[in-house]
């Protein structure tokens, strides 16, 4: 509702899409506006997810400020359509609410929908709590059409943990968001006919390469420029949203680096601890395209231990975020700065599994003991081969 | 009861789908977010079927909320059909000084004595269906349950979870409304403390 609401305000020149739980609710509301006169909006709806990802990037391309919203499966048939509208550079705002790609059919939360999308040149930004998903649709506008940038953002949310949870938030006035946002200015929009483009060319391997180059550059500039638009909001709400939030983190021993909801519980436990005498801290990392990768191994570079708490697996290798912050300690140390700490990787939440204030203990208590285990960590998963267990919790 | 001035008090609700449990742990956060709180209110959402078990839970505080996770040691328990105090294992987890709020139509002393609480446990009885049979002609137990809940939320009256409930349901005729506002308040009267 808050990503809705920030569309409402926004009022973007063309949504297309297709309902999917539990981002139904965005384009649900969205209706509402549209068919109540509150927004300008061209409302295109579609007969898949294919279609309205397909209608988002033509849209975007003609000049259009575009945004929409999905998740899970519905992520996953847009995925061919992603990079396109990435070397396009599309600056379409994405409401992504995450949950677990079937199969088995699960409607609840884990990241392993937006993870396969790492690769696709958009720029992910996850958030924990319903202010920071309204905040950060806001931004998003202005990150994905700066000149520097343009290129497409998706605006992470756990499913239902954070899309469906009545809380507190504080909203803008319509016109200030009008202010903040602007208008859109497109760079070389295919509808003006004084000046002819094209889009979607075939092109060999003599431009290719120099094509990605281009695009890897606007990812890059994405941090510096997330920063700036972050300051500039700050300066309206007094919320500050860094690519990286440090709780504690400066004379921390151990450290949960994790993304999202979950963040809450570890700094909670954090707190906790350190009343218990306990040097402990969280690292929740806001923006995972483009990855902040000095920030985060300058904020791990005192501490004694650290674990990365992953909210889906990669099979047969090593879970996303904990593969993200090892390759980050490494470059640092290969720059010159100290050995990095050991990190251990943990597998958490999968399928909307809760992670506990015990939980997080556990991980913490495993730091300070010194253990280390080369393979990830499953939380809160029921070890066996079932019988025994079965059916209890 | 409980005071939300210091503090994180959790609330877990025992309701069946479609009898709107949900609705009422919304109601009850957004009445306390009126009263200055930080709140939460989020259901265990399933396979939404009618009549089946459904919890949803509330954090309320005078600070701003940050954990997420569902509510495992309860200050409040609310049990809102009365076949869910037996199968729903509504202590689970609970604080021993955990409050009870159960829709039932039985004796207060001897739901207690069922329900195997210790001393300083506290239970409130209230008939919510049968107040809501007379009043609404239908079984809605959530108005008299959330006015019962004005007895542990001291800080808010049962008239501001009546004014609240006639200005969200405002689509509602005049005459439902008014016995919603009735049934909210015989569920304060009502409720039988042991």
């Amino acid at each position: 509702m808050a990503f809705a609401e920030a569309m409402r305000q926004i009022n973007p020149d063309v949504v297309a899409a297709y309902p999917i739980t539990p981002s139904t609710e965005i384009p649900m509301k969205f209706a509402e506006y549209v068919a109540d006169g509150l927004v300008d909006t061209e409302y295109i709806t579609v007969e898949s997810e294919h279609s309205a990802i397909t209608a988002c990037v033509g849209a975007s391309v003609a000049g259009a400020r575009v945004m929409t919203a999905s998740s899970a499966n519905g992520v996953g048939l847009m995925h061919e359509i992603f990079p396109i509208a990435a070397a396009f550079r599309a600056p379409i705002v994405f409401g992504l609410v995450n949950r677990s790609l079937g199969a088995p059919v699960n409607i609840h939360c884990d990241h392993s929908d937006s993870m396969p999308e790492r690769d696709s040149g958009w720029i992910q930004i996850y958030c924990e709590d319903a202010q920071e998903v309204y905040d950060t649709a806001l931004m998003s506008v202005r990150l994905a059409e700066h000149p520097d940038v343009l290129t497409p953002v998706f605006v992470c949310q756990d499913g239902f943990i954070t899309s469906h949870c009545y809380e507190p938030v504080d909203f803008l006035d319509d016109e200030a968001v009008t202010e903040f946002v602007g208008s859109r200015e497109p760079r070389y929009p295919l509808l003006d006919v004084d000046n002819p483009v094209s889009y979607g060319s075939f092109v060999m391997s003599e431009h290719y390469f120099e094509i990605k180059r281009n695009q890897m550059e606007g990812m890059e500039n994405a941090l510096r420029v997330c920063r700036e638009v972050s300051g500039e909001l700050a300066r309206i709400t007094g919320r500050d949203y860094p690519p990286v939030e440090r709780y504690r983190t400066d004379d921390a021993e151990y450290v949960i680096v994790i993304m999202s909801s979950a963040a809450g519980v570890v700094k909670d436990v954090a707190d906790d601890l350190r009343s218990r005498g306990v040097r402990a801290g969280c690292l929740r990392v806001r923006m995972f395209r483009p990855f902040p990768s000095e920030e985060i191994s300058e904020a791990l570079s005192g501490v004694k231990c650290a674990a990365v708490l992953d909210r889906s697996a990669s099979p047969g290798g090593t879970p996303p975020l904990a593969a993200e912050v090892r390759s980050a300690l490494y470059t640092s140390c290969c720059a010159g700065n100290r050995m990095p700490s050991p990190v251990q990787s943990f597998i958490y939440g999968l399928g909307g599994r809760d992670l506990y204030p015990g939980d997080v203990e556990s991980v913490f208590e495993g730091l300070s003991r010194g253990e280390h285990f080369l393979a990830p960590r499953y939380i809160g998963l029921r070890e066996g081969t079932g019988g025994e267990e079965r059916g209890g919790r | 009861m409980v005071s939300t001035t210091s503090g994180m008090i959790e609330v877990r609700w025992h309701g069946r789908g479609g009898q709107g449990a949900k609705s009422a742990s919304a109601i009850l956060a957004e009445v306390l977010f009126e009263g200055g709180r930080h709140v939460q209110a989020f259901p265990e959402y399933g396979a939404e079927r009618q009549g089946a078990p459904i919890r949803a839970y509330n954090r309320i505080s005078s600070r701003p909320i940050r954990r997420r996770c569902g509510v495992q040691n309860p200050d409040v328990v609310v049990v809102t059909d009365p076949t869910l105090s037996v199968s729903a294992n509504p202590s689970e987890g609970c604080r021993e000084d955990a409050i009870y709020i159960v829709n039932t139509p039985e004796d207060a002393s001897s739901l207690r004595a069922r329900l195997g609480l210790s001393d300083s446990a506290t239970v409130l009885a209230v008939d919510a269906t049968g107040i809501t049979l007379e009043e609404l002609g239908q079984n809605r137990p959530h108005a008299p349950l959330l006015g019962a809940l004005s007895h542990v939320f001291s800080d808010v009256s049962a008239e501001d979870f009546a004014d609240h409930f006639t200005r969200k349901m405002k689509s509602l005729p005049p005459e439902a409304l008014e016995a919603n506002r009735r049934a909210i308040m015989r569920g304060r009267e009502e409720a039988v403390t042991v």
